[in-house]
């Protein structure tokens, strides 16, 4: 969190998106966190995926829990509300909007710490009630705010800065996530911007609970020799399951990838996501291999990145509250109040 | 015969049904309750449950009380139906001498197993049942609609006016009504055969209903938040507030439906637990709708880190306590009001809430539709104190009104137009009014003006990140003065005054209502006259105060055991505690008119004798 604006000036020469934006337009406040913290580089990808989306940018709704990585929304999407809200409740809150207003776009950022150990539940609990939202976890392995100590996403047998080995098994939230039923499950490193930016705009677009951990080394507490969730360790032991281009039913984006066989999913909105593949037998539409595949790589000591499960037919909670089209914070007196002959009707039934 | 006269009494006495859980009795004592509000009777039941759900024991009990008393009376029964042979003992010792006993005579009884000062009434009922059904939970029903046919025939209640309300109830399915009035004479027949019907207890038509209705107020809380425009809820289970959130759901599902698309316009959401029901309010709220949820003691415990920071970053919301006896898991089946101080000041740091006290049904209707406008117009969580006393019995209350004219107040809400406009400076935390309070805007309102940053850490006027001492001050100042606004728009307290002037007050709140108005007039009968004051909501009104001053003493009666409501006014209004004697009732049971007065007359009998620092000491 900062205090520090950004100077409003554009340079006029800057590229600008179907929408007439400039990438400025989704910048937020200076980052203060440190210099070199995977966290900011996820916020120059949510950035670009938004720019490249050409969503505008106040009609998205940033929303965060407690924690280094919690504070992120305020460093992208300067004209879009956010809320920082209190450790590991992101999810709730989020859901909370997301019933009162469906049109927005929600965005849920949130830390290890974070997600996987105070709001654990409510993590369970938003991808299994299928909210329609982005929820990113900027993944590093410890508690950066309150100075590294482990989370639980930590390895065993991982090591602290200062050496302490840690004993408790870790819990993967992409391996529960796809367990909980989210309909888009993705796995990313901050390093990797090229693959970590189409899957945020694919998870943008895609309607129901999309889930993306991505691994995001904190240089001041997990960045060493004997952290799992360092930079060096990440680039060793990634293994990407698939390239991703998004297309949007208008301009491709372009994604200087490897060409390999592409498996296109279009999603009920129109989008289109090609994947190219890298492991030529994975699917990423089958929930249950990609469960196996997760669990075998794991085992092997590798990270597996790229889109790991999508369900192109997916629905979300509006869906089954089969709540009205017109967003429940725009409906007035006369669209909610029964009125008094109603109400004349109810007192004659309690006589 | 009983060696002491059998009570005769009309229109005035108490029956209590000792039933086992489960056993589908509720409906039946329920309708026998109704039964007697269609003789134009006032009634006043009780529901004594316990915190388990099959075989153990629970009670319901029915005030007859033509001169409209609608508090529980307290002290024994005049008659037992005694169901529940595990409590046999307990029910027939609870019976008033010269009082009624009514129980199963299928399987003789050892006459040890009764009292002498008391009139026993044997029905065979399982025997009845089992001669006439073959099912065995038609067996278990049926009984109970045969009882309440004895009872018809034992008060001298018109039959026609129990079968109205069966079929009212059963109204288009004719198999169930017929077989429920057949039942409903086997037991009237029965007992006009064998038994001497009417006995000394009886019940005479009246007309001192009126127009009132007979509602639990969780059911009416639910239909307020319908009415005041509610779309989002969300929940977890605890009792006593379950009902609130069940009513909604059924109050929406009649009341709620786009009648061109069959879609609804809310959305109710089961939360994993309380920490998520608040923060999907927050969320819900923060975003423009009308949010709530439903919990008791200990929902709020957990929901508090996040009620400090809607009260901090000005969320509105709407919390339904429905307070039960605590601490802990304490008695969760029982009525207390003793959350006040918990969510007077819900959270750490310096907060302070706005609480609503309805006395009532009607009151809780009107002040759950009215307290989104509240929270809306304050930006802050109002909390409507209920307790299970109100929220899980029937009560007698005047209709439920609802201006139809009425728009709701969203508060000061920035619209795009409005930040357009030419030297309009929006900043979310600035207080433009001098009220306190801040505009805010809803997120999507304009591509460039008006987003802001929520968050539970200090900021500036403009919502920007600060620590510095002098803005986190600022802020904490306008909060107060916000707080102080509020104070002329909650529901002001309700004054009544003694025949005769007098030095001695009474202050009282919520629930307590009922009990308060039969115990003026016991006092009365004993020489004591009390001017009263009943305080609907924090902060108080600055007429709180004045009364205190214009008192002597003033009593303070209240459910709970620390002396909740009596803290809030020492605290808040710098009084000195002296001058406030605390009437405290906590044992889980609804307070009584008799509790009342016998405290509050034996506190004054003795101030006639002993001198004033004694008494209070
Ligand atoms: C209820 C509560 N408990 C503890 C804290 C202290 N706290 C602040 S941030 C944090 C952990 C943040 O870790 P993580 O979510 O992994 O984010 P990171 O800082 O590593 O990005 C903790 C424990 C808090 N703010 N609130
Ligand atoms: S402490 Fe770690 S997580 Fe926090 S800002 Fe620094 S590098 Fe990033």
């Amino acid at each position: 969190m900062t205090y520090i604006a950004k100077p409003k000036f554009h340079h006029p020469g800057l590229k600008k998106n179907d929408l007439g934006y400039t990438h400025r337009d989704y910048e937020g406040k200076i980052s203060t966190l440190c210099a070199g913290c995977g966290h900011d580089s996820i916020t120059a990808s949510i950035i670009e995926a938004c720019y490249e989306l050409s969503i505008e940018p106040h009609r998205v709704a940033k929303i965060s829990g407690i924690g280094c990585s919690s504070k992120t929304p305020d460093y992208f999407l300067g004209n879009s509300h956010g809320f920082n809200s209190v450790h590991g409740r992101m999810p709730s809150v989020l859901t909370g909007a997301n019933l009162a207003n469906r049109d927005l776009i929600y965005l849920g950022v949130s830390g290890d710490g974070d997600s996987a150990s105070i709001g654990f539940g409510q993590f369970a609990h938003s991808i299994r009630r299928a909210v329609n939202m982005t929820y990113i976890v900027e993944n590093n392995g410890v508690y950066g705010l309150t100075k590294g100590q482990f989370s639980a996403t930590a390895d065993r047998g991982s090591k602290s800065k200062k050496g302490v080995m840690n004993t408790d098994n870790a819990i993967d939230l992409v391996a529960i996530a796809l367990q909980l039923g989210a309909s888009f499950v993705a796995r990313s490193f901050s390093g990797d911007k090229s693959q970590l930016v189409p899957l945020i705009a694919a998870a943008i677009r895609h309607k129901g609970a999309s889930f993306i951990d991505v691994i995001s080394p904190c240089i001041a507490f997990n960045n060493h020799a004997g952290s799992t969730k360092s930079f060096d360790y990440v680039r060793e032991h990634n293994d990407a399951v698939n390239r991703l281009d998004v297309i949007t039913g208008r301009d491709p984006i372009t994604v200087d990838y490897a060409p390999g066989t592409v498996q296109v999913v279009e999603q009920h909105d129109g989008t289109r996501l090609a994947l190219r593949k890298i492991d030529a037998d994975y699917d990423a539409n089958d929930r249950l291999a990609a469960m196996t595949f997760l669990q075998k790589h794991a085992a092997k000591g590798q990270v597996v990145t790229g889109l790991l499960y999508v369900d192109p037919d997916s629905d979300d909670l509006h869906t089954h509250l089969d709540t009205v089209e017109t967003p429940l914070n725009t409906l007035e007196a006369k669209d909610l109040c029964p009125g008094t002959a109603a109400l004349e009707k109810i007192n004659a039934s309690l006589r | 015969m009983p060696d002491q006269s059998p009570i005769s009494s009309v229109n005035d006495f108490v029956v209590r049904f000792a039933n086992v859980n489960g056993s589908g009795s509720a409906s039946a004592n329920e309708m026998f309750a109704r039964s007697i509000l269609r003789h134009g009777v006032p009634v006043s039941p009780r529901n004594i449950f316990p915190s388990n759900i099959q075989g153990l024991p629970t009670w319901y009990e029915v005030r007859v009380t033509e001169a409209g008393h609608l508090g529980a009376r307290g002290g024994g029964v005049d008659m037992m139906v005694a169901m529940n042979p595990q409590t046999w003992d307990k029910d027939v010792a609870s019976i008033e001498p010269g009082g009624y006993l009514f129980y199963d005579s299928t399987k003789p009884m050892p006459t040890s197993k009764f009292r002498s000062d008391i009139t026993v009434i044997g029905v065979p009922l399982t025997a009845i049942t089992n001669s006439t059904y073959t099912d065995p939970r038609q067996r278990q029903l049926f009984k109970n609609i045969i009882y309440l046919g004895a009872l018809c025939a034992l008060l001298d209640m018109d039959v026609k006016l129990v079968e109205q309300l069966i079929g009212e109830q059963y109204k288009g399915k004719e198999k169930l009504l017929s077989s429920n009035v057949h039942a409903l004479h086997l037991g009237r027949d029965f007992a006009l055969q064998n038994l001497k019907c009417p006995i000394g207890l009886r019940v005479k038509k009246a007309d001192k209903v009126g127009d009132r209705i007979f509602m639990e107020g969780n059911s009416a809380a639910a239909l307020g938040a319908v009415y005041g425009g509610a779309t989002v809820c969300a929940w977890y289970p605890i009792t006593p507030s379950s009902s609130v959130a069940e009513a909604f759901t059924s109050h929406c599902k009649k009341l709620r439906h786009d009648p061109k698309t069959g879609k609804a316009k809310y959305a109710i959401v089961q939360g994993e637990d309380e920490l998520a029901s608040i923060g999907i309010v927050i969320g819900a709220s923060w975003n423009g709708a009308r949010a709530f949820t439903a919990t008791s003691g200990p929902g709020i415990s957990l929901m508090t880190e996040f009620i400090g920071l809607s009260y901090f970053a000005e969320i509105p919301g709407v919390i339904m306590n429905i307070q039960r006896a605590g601490p802990s898991t304490g008695m969760p089946t029982r009525t207390q009001q003793c959350d006040i101080i918990a969510c007077a000041y819900a959270s750490h740091g310096d907060t302070k809430h706005v609480l609503l006290f309805p006395e009532d049904p009607a009151e809780a209707f009107e002040f759950a539709g009215h307290s989104f406008d509240l929270a809306e117009r304050l930006q802050t969580m109002i909390f409507l104190m209920l307790d299970l006393d109100i929220g899980m019995n029937h009560r007698l209350c005047r209709p439920l009104k609802w201006d139809e004219n009425q728009q709701y107040d969203r508060g000061k809400v920035m619209t795009a137009e409005m930040l357009d406009e030419p030297g309009r400076d929006f900043g979310r935390y600035l207080d433009v009014d001098g009220d306190g309070i801040p505009y805010r805007t809803y997120p999507g309102t304009h591509p460039t003006k008006g987003s802001f940053f929520t968050r539970g850490t200090s900021r500036d006027r403009y919502a920007r990140y600060s620590e510095e001492g002098a803005v986190y001050a600022d802020n904490m100042q306008r909060l107060v003065r916000k707080f102080e606004t509020a104070q002329d728009m909650v529901p002001r307290p309700l004054q009544a005054n003694a025949a005769k002037p007098t030095k001695y007050g009474v202050i009282y709140f919520g629930s307590t209502s009922p009990a308060m108005d039969e115990a003026i007039g016991l006092l009365e009968a004993r020489g004591h006259l009390l001017d009263r004051m009943r305080v609907r909501a924090f902060p108080f009104h600055s007429s709180v105060a004045s009364f205190i001053a214009d008192h002597d003493f003033v009593y303070v009666v209240e459910q709970n055991r620390d002396g909740q409501l009596r803290q809030l006014i020492v605290n808040e209004n710098g009084i000195d505690p002296v001058r406030l004697v605390p009437i405290l009732h906590y044992d889980g049971t609804p307070i009584t008119a008799r509790f009342i007065a016998k405290a509050i007359g034996d506190h004054q009998d003795r101030l006639k004798v002993t001198p004033l620092r004694k008494a209070v000491s």
